[in-house]
């Protein structure tokens, strides 16, 4: 009954907060996106309001932060308090501190990965758009095939393999990730290569970099930016998911997954502090969905205006 | 109908070669380590007679296709080999457990599938609606919880209170009632999780069939909304849904693993995630064959079903 | 026509949602229909023609509302009725006929199945709708009408399937019938079937019907009277056989005058050819879509490749500019064969030739401004930078008739139909090429736009003394714009020559067949053609 309440009042307050940060929107931005603005949905609104705090929290978290990221600074499982306002966790570190400094690791990991999977999966995928025969099929029965096993226990085996470090975590997560972003961004691309200002470039004699870089890419950015959100939602989740399971970011480093982890024991005597490293992934998450969710019924809706 | 029966043997043939290229992968993975399987175990700890020792144990010294020969054919009569850890036959590891993971992922699928396909009709029909928004708002906000996060929210609502059991303990001659309820809150946790998914995934499948011009053929026909959908969309939709259940049945392997553990449950995701601190490589490989093949196995029937309802496909010129 | 009035419309208004705006569609239309009367409804691309037509059943389309106006079908106020009542009536009182059949049938039912749904709601046996079916497919002169019914729609061909559309439309005895550009997406030959059937028919069971085209000559054979729409309102209505002898309004007239245009005749070429094509065979996997192809191209004259759907046309062109080697044969420019691979052609003979496309929208990168567009091939092919090659886009866009100042920092989206095509000339003609490939240039287009393209691509040939090759399916472009006419078939060349002997008899069957098919604008053309043939038969 508590959580429905609590549900109900984070709504209540969400929707004025997010309808005033539309209004300082509209109001900062240059004209032509404060348009765009002004048109956007509160999810959408509540959603950029919540992206904006985290990059906030991540770059600023030594100032933000009351202590020490690694320091033990209690004694384990103290209550909430006016000195540690969360608490400490199993260690005696200030549950705070730690929950701030995780929005700097795991996102900042989560993005470097969702980074490097869209640098790999995106140029291979569209290169093979573009050159179809040989290349596009050699290419795409190999992902095809790595495909084949489903992501997390993919990674999982991989992990097994190279052993777990935050380097090994972002590369396995990106070589997986990277098979599927191939996959959309060269079914964007192909559905862009066979417009006939590709096949006017080609008679005309364009080169491979000209082609992907001014007819391609522009044109295929709309769909592969609200890609690149849906991906980082997947990935941050699945790197959250193996740290909770103790095979992601290690410690001392602060990660919300492995703090969920390590203090899940509190959650059955009733104490809610666990539950919120795990709502900070969520909340992000769903603010990441609604500003995606938005721009595909944006980029959807221009088409069927257009045609 | 011939056309057909060549087209299903071809597809399953295709599933076989799948298969095949899906366990040298798993297979082959660890030829990806720098040195080999036998240092990376001991790490610093290695001498060279340790080393050898190990490597002959692991049959190392045989070149890799042999290897993968001796593996493929024991998987295929159900010997995984043994753990590296504790030395028992894998198989017997896994028996009890596949049993107990399948019970979990059919009890979930049950559950889910049903809900999961009449709210997306539902929203897909009241478009726009307020019922629209708040399933789609709640659905998009499922996507975006970790499993963990569903998991102990319903831990700490439903468990906490003393209503469900928060940790599963399964004895073998457990009746079918109590085992239900014993495994409710984790079947409960991937219902949610994978309903979501599959409704959003079938509102859009339904939606998109709504703007073709033959659904406005039928409006202009006279006919009452329900029987547009039922009769018009829907068996047009039937392949998206079946490529939409499938996904979301494959999606539940991914979710059982941290489920599993959050609830501990004793399945094979359990055992996975143990194995993989362990870097118990034998039983990890064994494990990640048997889900990849489920998955493989589910999309391939999938791509049948959807075939069989297509009148194109049954029906050539 | 004095028969009581089933259908009236008074100041009818409708709109149509773009983002948080309504703007309006239908701006005050009127119209009344009697019984047993055909009413041709005329007009461009968003003229709101179609709108007017599902608004005669009480429909507007998602995103779409019925703002104001009075809709009364035999005495029933269809905007006071409820959406229950309006449902009754549509598929009994009133059916609609759409324009395209093979995507409007419902791909997962056969024919007889969506025929029979309607009249087995209103209660009629299975066996009486079936066999009333069989009675109406053989009517619309459909081949083997006792078996097509239990077929899919996917095999089922796009000319039979419009014709299956009009008999299910049929199945109630509707009082009225609204046919929505039914034929448009047909060949000439096929239209001139469906055309027949659906004017017998509609005359044998004495329906109404709102007959909407864009085509005049169509409508000239199937309505009683027609009524002009341009931009939601109405230009003017008259009977058919007095609106074609005297058009009132400027823009009917303006409508007429479109097929007037012809390009002078020119002097017949001497010398060696610009392009000569020899002997192709070509096409894709296993099939050969051409066979023996063989034309030459002269400097300063247009050559036009007539067919339909199917006929390898467009073909052709992708083997000329290199997209499509060929098997056998070859391209010659200037006597010398091109190489067969464009990829293999040097940038000075890619220049020779360029291209100009059906559908503007997918031929102009939608993300470059027109600079950008009309700029780069001169920069590539001529080395044009900076200042240069600023003044060579303004004076590429004051060729083309647009105003370089307000023009030039546009992207493609911000123009209509008409202009787009008109950089996709200018792009062209910025590699200043000496062979121009149209292809389809004008099908997309409203014909008042058509003509302002080809008086433009006519002028512009006298100006630079290009060549153009024109693809095209359109006689009637043909006849305005071509010195050279080759007439293809099933990959094959079936006649070629210079325009006036090819256009003159004798022809061979398939250019009389193709010639006679286009629908001229008389009324009597439908009736004297189908005697015609019959009488031959």
């Amino acid at each position: 009954m508590a959580v429905v309440i609590f549900l109900a009042c984070a709504v209540l307050v969400s929707i004025p907060v997010s309808w005033g940060a539309r209004r300082v929107m509209v109001a900062i931005l240059p004209r032509n996106m404060a348009r765009v603005a002004r048109d956007m949905p509160l999810t959408a609104a509540f959603g950029v309001l919540v992206i904006a705090v985290y990059v906030f929290v991540a770059l600023f978290a030594p100032l933000l932060a009351p202590f020490p990221e690694r320091a033990v600074v209690g004694s384990q499982f103290q209550p909430w308090d006016s000195t540690h306002w969360l608490g400490t966790d199993r260690l005696g570190r200030d549950m705070l501190s730690r929950l701030i400094y995780g929005a700097r690791n795991t996102v900042g990991i989560a993005f470097a990965t969702t980074a490097l999977a869209f640098l790999v999966g995106s140029v291979l995928g569209i290169w093979a758009a573009l050159r179809g025969g040989w290349l596009d099929q050699v290419l795409s029965r190999f992902v095809d095939a790595l495909m084949a096993i489903p992501a997390l226990i993919f990674s999982l085996l991989l992990l097994t393999i190279f052993g777990t470090s935050v380097l090994t975590l972002i590369l396995v997560i990106a070589a997986v990730d990277a098979t599927r972003v191939y996959r959309i961004a060269r079914s964007v691309a192909q559905g862009v290569v066979v417009m006939d200002y590709i096949e006017a470039a080609r008679l005309r004699g364009e080169g491979t970099v000209y082609l992907i870089g001014r007819e391609i890419l522009p044109n295929a950015l709309a769909p592969l930016v609200a890609e690149f959100g849906l991906r980082f939602c997947f990935v941050f989740l699945t790197i959250s998911s193996l740290s909770f399971l103790g095979l992601g970011i290690q410690p001392p480093t602060a990660d919300w997954g492995s703090m969920v982890r390590d203090n899940a024991t509190l959650i059955t005597f009733g104490n809610v502090t666990p539950l919120l490293p795990a709502g900070a992934i969520a909340l992000l998450t769903v603010a990441v969905n609604f500003v995606v969710d938005w721009q595909l019924y944006r980029a959807s809706g221009l088409k069927e205006q257009a045609g | 109908m011939h056309a057909v029966l060549v087209m299903i043997l071809q597809r399953l043939g295709l599933g076989v070669v799948t298969l095949f290229v899906v366990s040298v992968g798993i297979f082959g993975a660890t030829e990806l380590l720098p040195g080999d399987l036998a240092s990376t175990l001991l790490g610093q700890s290695a001498t060279p007679e340790t080393l050898a020792a190990l490597r002959t144990q692991l049959g190392l010294d045989q070149p890799a296709p042999l290897r993968y020969w001796a593996w493929a054919t024991g998987v295929v009569q159900g010997d995984f080999g043994v753990s590296l850890a504790t030395r028992r036959p894998i198989a017997d590891m896994l028996a009890m457990r596949l049993g107990n993971t399948v019970f979990l992922a059919l009890y979930a699928a049950a559950l889910a599938v049903p809900l999961a396909l009449i709210l997306g009709i539902l929203t897909a029909l009241w478009r726009n609606s307020l019922f629209d928004r708040v399933a789609n708002a709640g659905a998009l906000s499922a996507i975006s919880f970790p499993e963990f996060f569903v998991a102990y929210i319903l831990i700490f609502i439903l468990a906490q209170s003393g209503v469900f059991p928060s940790m599963v303990r399964l004895s073998p001659n457990m009746g079918l009632g109590d085992k239900l309820y014993v495994t409710f809150l984790p079947a409960l946790t991937l219902t949610l999780v994978v309903t979501a998914h599959m409704m959003r995934m079938t509102r859009a499948a339904i939606i998109n069939l709504m703007a073709s011009p033959y659904i406005e053929m039928a409006r202009l026909k006279g006919l009452s909304p329900l029987r547009i959908v039922l009769r018009h969309a829907l068996p047009n939709a039937l392949a998206p849904i079946i490529k939409v259940v499938a996904l979301n049945l494959a999606y539940l392997i991914t979710g059982v693993v941290v489920v599993e553990v959050v609830f501990v449950y004793p399945g094979l995701g359990q055992l996975m995630v143990d194995s993989v601190a362990k870097r118990d490589i034998a039983v990890v490989q064994a494990i990640a064959l048997i889900f990849a093949s489920a998955y493989v196995l589910l999309n391939l029937s999938a791509d049948v079903l959807s075939t069989l309802t297509n009148p194109r496909m049954m029906r050539r010129k | 026509m004095t028969g009581e009035v089933l259908l009236q419309i008074q100041d009818l208004h409708v709109e149509g949602r773009a983002g948080e705006e309504w703007l309006p569609i239908l701006r005050g239309i009127d119209l009344t229909l009697h019984r047993g009367e055909v009413l041709g409804v005329i007009g461009e691309s968003g003229a709101g023609k179609s709108t007017l037509g599902l608004a005669a059943m009480g429909f507007a389309r998602d995103g779409c509302r019925i703002s104001g106006g009075d809709i009364r079908f035999d005495g029933i106020d269809l905007r006071k009725t409820p959406e229950l009542g309006r449902r009754a009536l549509r598929g009994r009182r009133i059916a609609y006929v759409a324009q395209s059949a093979a995507a409007s049938f419902n791909p997962a039912h056969k024919l007889i199945d969506q025929y029979c749904e309607v009249p087995l709601l209103t209660g009629m046996a299975r066996s009486t709708a079936e066999a009333e079916a069989v009675t109406l497919y053989r009517k619309m002169q459909l081949p083997n009408p006792e078996e097509i019914g239990f077929r899919y729609p996917h095999q089922v061909s796009g000319g039979q399937l419009q014709r299956a559309m009009t008999a299910m439309a049929m199945a109630c005895h509707p009082d009225l019938i609204i046919f929505d550009e039914p034929t448009t997406a047909l060949d000439v030959t096929t239209q001139i079937e469906v055309l027949a059937a659906i004017r017998d028919i509609v005359r044998d069971y004495d329906t109404a019907a709102i007959y909407i085209t864009h085509d005049l000559a169509v409508v000239a054979q199937m309505a009683d009277r027609i009524k002009i729409l341009l931009r939601g309102q109405e230009v003017e209505e008259a009977e058919t056989r007095a609106m074609l002898a005297a058009p009132k309004a400027e823009y009917t007239k303006s409508l007429w005058a479109v097929r007037s245009f012809a390009r002078p005749e020119q002097p017949t070429p001497t010398g060696q050819p610009l392009v000569s094509v020899q002997a192709i065979r070509a096409g894709y996997g296993k099939v050969d879509i051409l066979q023996d192809v063989s034309f030459d191209i002269h400097a300063g004259r247009t050559v036009a490749v007539v067919g339909e759907s199917g006929s390898g046309k467009s073909t052709v062109a992708r083997v000329i500019t290199g997209l499509l080697p060929p098997r056998d044969g070859q391209v010659l420019l200037d006597g010398v064969a091109l190489p067969q691979d464009y990829r293999a052609r040097p940038r000075a003979l890619l220049r020779q030739c360029q291209m100009i496309y059906q559908m503007a929208d997918t031929a102009l990168n939608p993300k470059l401004s027109l600079r950008d567009l009309i700029g780069r091939p001169a920069q590539m092919y001529l080395g044009l930078q900076g200042r240069a090659l600023e003044a060579r886009v303004r004076e590429l866009l004051a060729l083309i008739e647009l105003e370089p100042d307000s023009y030039i920092d546009r992207l493609p989206q911000e123009l209509s139909g008409g202009q787009k095509q008109r950089i996709g000339i200018a792009r062209a003609l910025a590699a200043e090429p000496r062979l121009i490939i149209c292809d389809e240039v004008t099908s997309a287009l409203d014909q008042i736009v058509q003509e302002g393209i080809l008086r433009l691509l006519d002028k512009l040939q006298r100006e630079l003394g290009l060549a153009y090759l024109f693809i095209t399916h359109d006689l009637a472009t043909v006849r305005a714009i071509a010195d050279d006419v080759v007439v293809m078939q099933h990959g094959k060349v079936v006649e070629q020559g210079p325009k006036p002997e090819v256009f003159a008899p004798p022809h061979a069957p398939y250019t009389d067949l193709l010639l006679s098919s286009v629908p001229e604008m008389t009324p009597d053309w439908l009736t004297g053609l189908l005697a015609r043939r019959h009488g031959k038969a």
